[in-house]
């Protein structure tokens, strides 16, 4: 039997978990070499898959298939295609630098009970994160899948209720209150969509008898498996609420503002750049394949719902007060396109998205981590605490400005490549909504912009007078993004080569249904 | 002196009446029941004739080396075949030895055992006089507050008739699941409710509150046994028979010889319809189910925590058990009338018991709601009607009772100076002070949401996908609602016990014994096992989903 790439790249951040918080309380250092060290071990082994995998090759590579839970028609299934490669060297690219990110943000403030270790737990649980949500992105079972896409939000859930920024205008108590509020609604609302896939997961094994994707796909390609149509529709619709809370689509985002805000900046990185691509991506991958016609059912009200998203978020990104609930509505404009992408039905479409979830996590990271790096120097997130930043910290001002110009897309800069794919994937087939989410762009030129213009020029604010400049770490965290966003947006072609296979095959999941006599000749 | 011998003294005539046979009792398949009434009827003998300085230890013994001698005589039946090829049916006609019954045999033993290690543990409350106490009264008679009650303490009695109590308790859950008549069935559901009155009654501290969950749960009990009595009075008038094969038949219509004496009332439809309400009725209200389910949230905050835990676990396990085999083996031929009702049923104990424990401000009556919403849950499985909806009950069964006794036993470790604190706001900062046992908690209250990697998620994805193969999809979209708002209130219990900030007058985590720590360690290992492994023990279930009939 070959060496079990796949299960070792999900295993090796669990182990770490495991290892970071069986750190004694004192060697608070050690435990964060020792998280940083499994990050990057994860990050070679992510590098490995990606090398492994061959675009040309079946759809499905590295293969592990194991017995399970026979009972449940469940098996331990592992594969990855182009989309799911890609996913995963973003996810083992971005944790590293998170963990860098955040590597004061776990020190405890004062001395609590002896066996009280915020700093090993708060590496654990990044650790933990990233083991599931690598394994989301292998799984081809249904149910393995289903587990770890639930299961994930309990450390997400702790990393954002127990750890907050350490300065709030309202005092740490008031900080506690919202910071629990935040981690609350994020789980309520990640649970009740997981909870309504659980309806549909159970309903998609009493109509095809396992969980299998390979297995149930052929069979509904193949037409062996039939499903009533409204069996389908509903559970479509199951499966699509729960990655719609995650991804997260008007109107059912209002937990990411809410939790991307009181979250340290490198676990809100985690959220939308990480956790949150799960979503889109099962999109991509269960509702499209398991359930094509149901998928093209929907098409009209998904598109509306992803127009609302991009226009919705970026108007109220321009109102925000607060940073990082800035980033967070720019977020769900964003997951708007990403989503607009995929149900464009197009080739572009589907590519631009793969890529558009790829660019997201890099500008994203980029941009809230040196706000984050902003926020913990001056002690506030509002933005009318600052003005005049770039005259006492040109670094962090001019990362911070790449970090926006990649938010609103910029050519030159990688999002650029997957905004332009997605709109012209969308104008192909539907032209008004490839003009409606064009607007989208202009707002978001407006608040990247205007939160520049806010808080890094014009006079130097007092209290920012003494601001320090980046660090070494700090550096270390920003440059190799903000090269990667370059290098991307020039030469997009090594991701693009791993994913467009990958979008072929989805796509032709889904026309394989159609009437027209030649899908069904080509075949 | 021969059975002829005695007969010649009451015949006069020469014609040979027909013999009384002595009855023909299997005391193999019987040994996991005889061995635990055995083991009370000495637990009482020590209580009589052991000085009180050794009692302890003496029940202790006595008690564990019954419930494991137990438990391994259901293994061994088990494994000589007894649940699945060897089933049938002993003692005349009155027990079941079959899957579900030795399957559910052995989850009580194992649930008791863990049970008494509870019971048993000394090290919580702080010494009273220089004598170790446990969680039970001094002297039960004592009245409350009384200078009685306190020379009893400063004495330093223990109350040690609970480990008999326990296994008398035991004994007629063991024989309940197992039941093939209904008045075997009566008989055990007296023999385990009875102890469990007394025991309710018997807490060290908060003594009134105890007694009154007693009472209550006496009274209520004392109705739901009438009932019970009732309904197997009138299935007896429709049926002739109190043999669950014998009604069965009936209800088939397969039966032709009628009893000459019951034939004005045989196979009126009225009395079965009546009886069956009123039996299933008794079976809801042990199992929790609402809107029998008052007696529950009162007397689970009153009894002695430990009592809680087990009564939660076992009286559960037992009293399905019981509910699938009248169910399942009597009225198979009636389904069509009794699925709709139980529907309903499972739909509000679904519901209710999810909503109401979202106000509940008390630990133990949260645990008490979230019980009924469970209760909810194995009845969408027992409405499947099919295999999957036996085994997958039992393996529900059997996840549960671990989860309840483990949390009930973290709930005796926060203490404050009035005893245990049971109150929330007392929990707040909780993970601050004791990490590891705020975790525990955690893990268990997890497993109590149902989320994935926990036995909880593969219990209730058992019981889900067997209601939705047996035609039940309304009900499993109504348990995810149910289990999304219940999710709600396991999860403010996390966020207080981690993000609260701790009280500076708050509650202290005791240290226990290794009693303790193994009956919390045994509920968190099997938690994890159950939720990450679980393929063994659902092919144990499998196997043991059918009945004998």
């Amino acid at each position: 039997m070959s060496f079990p790439l796949l299960t070792a790249t999900a295993v090796l951040p669990a182990v770490g978990a495991i290892a970071t918080a069986a750190v004694p309380a004192a060697r608070r250092t050690a435990a964060k070499w020792l998280a940083l060290l499994f990050t990057l071990a994860t990050l070679a082994l992510a590098v490995a898959v990606a090398v492994r995998f061959d675009p040309g090759g079946d759809r499905y590579q590295l293969t592990e298939s194991h017995a399970w839970i026979a009972e449940f028609g469940v098996r331990y299934e592992l594969g990855v295609d182009g989309i799911a490669v890609a996913l995963i060297a973003l996810t083992a690219l971005l944790i590293p630098f998170i963990v860098l990110a955040g590597w004061h943000d776990a020190d405890p403030l004062e001395t609590g009970s002896r066996r009280w270790r915020p700093t090993q737990g708060f590496f654990a649980l990044i650790l933990a994160v990233e083991a599931m949500v690598i394994l989301s992105f292998e799984a081809t079972d249904v149910f393995l899948f289903y587990i770890f896409f639930e299961a994930m939000l309990i450390p997400m859930y702790f990393l954002i209720g127990g750890f907050g920024d350490r300065a709030h205008e309202h005092g740490e108590k008031a900080a506690s209150t919202q910071r629990s509020y935040a981690a609350v609604k994020f789980l309520l609302y990640n649970l009740v969509g997981g909870l309504i896939m659980l309806a549909a997961v159970i309903g998609l094994y009493v109509v095809a008898g396992n969980f299998s994707l390979q297995e149930i796909a052929q069979a509904r390609a193949a037409g062996t498996l039939d499903m009533a149509t409204s069996t389908e529709r509903w559970l479509f619709l199951g499966f699509f609420f729960a990655f719609a809370v995650k991804a997260p689509l008007w109107p059912l985002h209002t937990w990411l503002p809410n939790a991307m805000q009181e979250s340290t900046a490198p676990v809100a990185v985690l959220i939308t750049a990480v956790v949150d691509k799960v979503g889109t991506f099962a999109m991509l991958r269960f509702c499209l394949q398991l359930f094509p016609e149901a998928s093209k059912w929907a098409t009209p009200v998904i598109l509306v719902l992803a127009l609302i998203s991009i226009i919705y978020g970026a108007l109220l990104a321009v109102g925000q007060r607060d940073i990082k609930r800035l980033v967070a509505y720019a977020s769900i404009s964003h997951f708007g396109f990403i989503v607009l992408g995929i149900f464009a039905m197009t080739s572009q479409g589907q590519s631009g998205a793969t890529l558009y979830m790829v660019n997201h996590g890099i500008s994203t990271a980029a941009l809230m981590l040196v706000a984050g790096f902003l926020i913990s120097r001056r002690g506030s997130r509002l933005i009318a605490d600052y003005g005049g930043v770039q005259k006492v910290a040109p670094v962090l001002a001019g990362t911070f400005l790449i970090g926006g110009l990649a938010t609103l897309s910029l050519p030159g800069l990688a999002p650029f490549v997957s905004e332009f794919l997605v709109l012209v994937g969308a104008f192909t087939r539907y032209p008004a909504v490839g003009i409606v989410a064009t607007f989208g762009i202009v707002l978001a030129a407006l608040y990247t912009l205007v939160l520049y213009q806010r808080t890094m020029t014009g006079p130097v604010k007092p209290e920012v007078s003494a601001m320090p400049d980046l660090r070494v770490r700090e550096l270390v965290v920003v440059a190799p993004l903000v090269v990667l966003l370059l290098f991307l947006g020039v030469y997009p072609k090594p991701v693009t080569d791993i994913v467009n296979p990958a979008v072929q095959q989805t796509l032709s999941d889904v026309h394989k249904k159609d009437p027209q006599p030649e899908v069904e000749a080509a075949k | 002196m021969s059975a002829a011998a005695v007969h010649s003294l009451w015949t006069t005539a020469a014609d040979p009446i027909s013999k009384i046979d002595a009855p023909k009792i299997e005391y193999g398949q019987l040994s996991p029941t005889l061995i635990v009434v055995g083991a009370a009827v000495i637990g009482v003998l020590v209580e009589a004739f052991v000085p009180r300085r050794s009692r302890y230890h003496a029940q202790v013994l006595v008690s564990a080396v019954a419930l494991t001698a137990a438990f391994a005589a259901v293994v061994a039946l088990a494994a000589d075949g007894y649940g699945t090829t060897k089933a049938g049916i002993a003692a005349m006609g009155a027990i079941a030895v079959d899957g579900p019954a030795l399957f559910l045999q052995g989850t009580i033993l194992l649930a008791a055992l863990v049970g008494l290690f509870t019971f048993a543990e000394r090290r919580l409350d702080p010494e009273a006089h220089g004598n170790r106490v446990d969680s039970f009264a001094a002297q039960a008679s004592a009245v409350p507050g009384s200078d009685s009650e306190r020379a009893a303490v400063k004495a330093g009695f223990t109350t040690t008739e609970v480990f008999p109590l326990l296994l008398f308790a035991v004994a007629g859950m063991l024989v309940f699941p197992s039941a093939n008549d209904l008045l075997t069935l009566f008989v055990a559901l007296e023999v385990f409710s009875l102890p469990l009155y007394l025991l309710c009654a018997l807490a060290r501290r908060k003594r009134l509150m105890s007694q009154e969950a007693a009472v209550k749960y006496f009274l209520l009990g004392a109705f739901a046994s009438a009932f019970t009595l009732f309904g197997i009075a009138l299935l007896y008038g429709y049926s002739g028979s109190v043999s669950y094969a014998t009604i069965a038949r009936v209800v088939d219509g397969t039966v032709t010889d009628v009893d000459p004496a019951l034939a004005g009332t045989m196979g009126n439809d009225a009395l079965l319809l009546l009886g069956t309400a009123l039996l299933v009725m008794g079976l809801l209200f042990k199992v929790g189910a609402v809107p029998f389910h008052m007696w529950t949230p009162d007397v689970y905050q009153g009894a002695p925590t430990p009592v809680t835990g087990f009564m939660a676990a076992a009286t559960k396990v037992a009293a399905f058990g019981a509910l699938l085999r009248v169910l399942y083996v009597v009225l198979p031929g009636l389904r069509w009338d009794w699925r709709p009702v139980m529907w309903g049923v499972a739909i509000v104990t679904m519901l209710g018991g999810a909503i109401v424990a979202i106000t509940q401000t008390d630990i133990k009556r949260l645990l008490a709601y979230s019980s009924i919403a469970h209760a909810g849950f194995i009845l969408a499985g027992v409405i499947a009607t099919t295999p999957d909806g036996i085994s997958s009950v039992l393996f529900y069964l059997a996840a549960y009772s671990f989860v309840t006794i483990g949390a009930f036993a973290v709930v005796t470790l926060v203490r404050d100076a009035g005893g245990e604190a049971t109150h929330l706001s007392k929990w707040a900062g909780l993970g601050r002070r004791s990490p590891l046992v705020a975790a525990v908690f955690a893990v268990f209250l997890l497993a109590f949401a149902g989320i994935p990697l926990t036995s909880g998620f593969a219990g209730k994805f058992a019981v889900f996908k067997a209601a939705a193969e047996g035609g039940a999809a309304p009900l499993v979209v109504i348990g995810v609602i149910s289990s999304a708002i219940a999710a709600f209130f396991y999860i403010r219990v996390i966020v207080l016990m981690f993000f609260s900030e701790p009280r500076p007058e708050g509650p202290t985590v005791a240290v226990p014994s290794p009693l303790t720590m193994t009956a919390i360690g045994v509920g968190v290992a099997v938690t994890l096992v159950l939720g990450v492994a679980p393929q063994y023990f659902l092919d144990l279930a499998s196997q043991a989903g059918v009945f004998v009939r």
